[in-house]
Formats: C-alpha cells, structure tokens, sequence
C-alpha cells in the first residue's frame, strides 16, 4: 500500500520536503511509517514519536494505516 | 458557528455580524494581535501556516463542543494565515449570548482549545533579520482516542 506523508513548519525544514508517497506493507501502523521517515535524509532529528493526524483526525501510533490515507505529522502547534 | 483559516487581514467589524442575533444580549470578542518583542528580543513580524483542511475542521469541532457547554447563540473564529506585521490581527473569535458570562467563558475555551489543538504553526521574524519557528505545545486533542 501507498500512503501520503504531509510535514509541516519545522519538520519540513529537517526532512526537506513537504509531501513524500511511502510505500509499505499491508497492516503496517503509524510507529512503521516513522521507522521509514526517520531512515530519510535528514531524518535522524525527526522525533520518534511524533503527533500523528491520519486523514485529518489526531490518532495513536499505533494507529493501522491503510492504502490512500494521508499521514500528517504535527510538530508542537503554535496557533493565536 | 463559521471558522475560516485565511491569508485575508481580519475585519473584526464582520465577525460581530456575523454572530449578532436579537436573542442574544452580550458579544464578546478576542483578536490575538502580533506584538513587537518575544523573550526579550525585537520582532518585525509573524509568519503562520496550517495544515489548512484539518484546521478548519477542528475549529469547527471546537466551537460545537464550546457551544454545547455554555448557552451561547453563536460562535465565529477567523485565522489568519501568511505574513503578519505587528499589530496585525493573527485571530478574531466573537461569541454571542443572551448573557455575558456564558459568552466570556466560551470565548476562553475557544482560544485556550485553539491553541493546544489546532495545527497551527507561526515564525517569529526578527530586527536583526534572524527566524524562528515559535516552539509550540505538543497538541493535546480533547477528541484523541
């Protein structure tokens, strides 16, 4: 299965991208997709365990994904 | 109940409008305003981002959750987005009541909620012509399962 990643603000910055197509194997979670993210360029500072928002809603890492959803990944949140 | 996330500047005025009814007796409104100083040092400005779609969704759950705890007749919240200057408003939030304790109370859940839930993200744009992201709160989604 395919999954979108989404980074923003600071995480983009590390990682160097904004969106990247993951491909992983069925019944894989959130913790899994961070393994691959985090073997990246530039993924070494990316947190281990990060805020995680599957298809637009907060989740838990460990969180089964499945084919199509997009993966946010929110870096500490500094709104107002 | 109406929340927009946009890069258009804040027209306050709109917002008491917008939640205005004859049933209602008291609108409270909070704009968040970028300032001139951040620990000590000078700032130019303030630039913001959101993870658009999902901002506006959980302002949304927000203000419905907000509602159904205190007896407010409406509740509208405007984000701004994009460069700000100091003194720009970076957030409008107007909250009509019959009463105004219901519509105080509201508007500080609002805001306090807007900033530990939404994905939102500002840098901070100095004098010395140095940014920063602005260290954030880990999100704390009331909704989290």
């Amino acid at each position: 299965m395919r999954v979108k990643s989404l980074f923003f603000a600071a995480y983009r910055d590390l990682l160097g991208a904004a969106e990247v197509e993951v491909d992983l194997p069925e019944g894989a979670s959130v913790r899994d997709l961070v393994q691959v993210i985090r073997s990246r360029p530039g993924g070494d500072n990316f947190p281990v365990s990060p805020a995680v928002a599957v298809n637009r809603e907060y989740c838990p890492p460990d969180r089964l994904l499945s084919d199509g959803d997009e993966v946010a990944f929110i870096p500490p949140v500094a709104g107002g | 109940m109406h929340c927009e996330v946009t890069s258009a500047p804040i027209d306050l005025q709109s917002l008491i409008e917008r939640v205005r009814s004859d049933t209602d007796g008291a609108i409270v409104v909070f704009c968040g305003v970028v300032r001139n100083h951040d620990g000590g040092r000078a700032v130019v400005g303030l630039t913001y981002e959101s993870y658009e779609g999902m901002a506006t969704e959980k302002l949304k759950r927000i203000c419905e959750e907000v509602a159904s705890r205190f007896e407010v007749g409406d509740i509208v919240v405007t984000h701004r987005v994009g460069e700000l200057g100091v003194g720009e408003a970076s957030v409008g939030i107007a909250v009509a009541a019959p009463h105004r304790d219901a519509a105080y109370k509201a508007s500080r859940e609002v805001i306090e909620r807007l900033k530990r839930e939404v994905p939102i993200w500002k840098r901070e744009r100095y004098v010395d012509g140095e940014d920063t992201w602005v260290e954030g709160v880990e999100p704390r989604p009331a909704d989290s399962n």
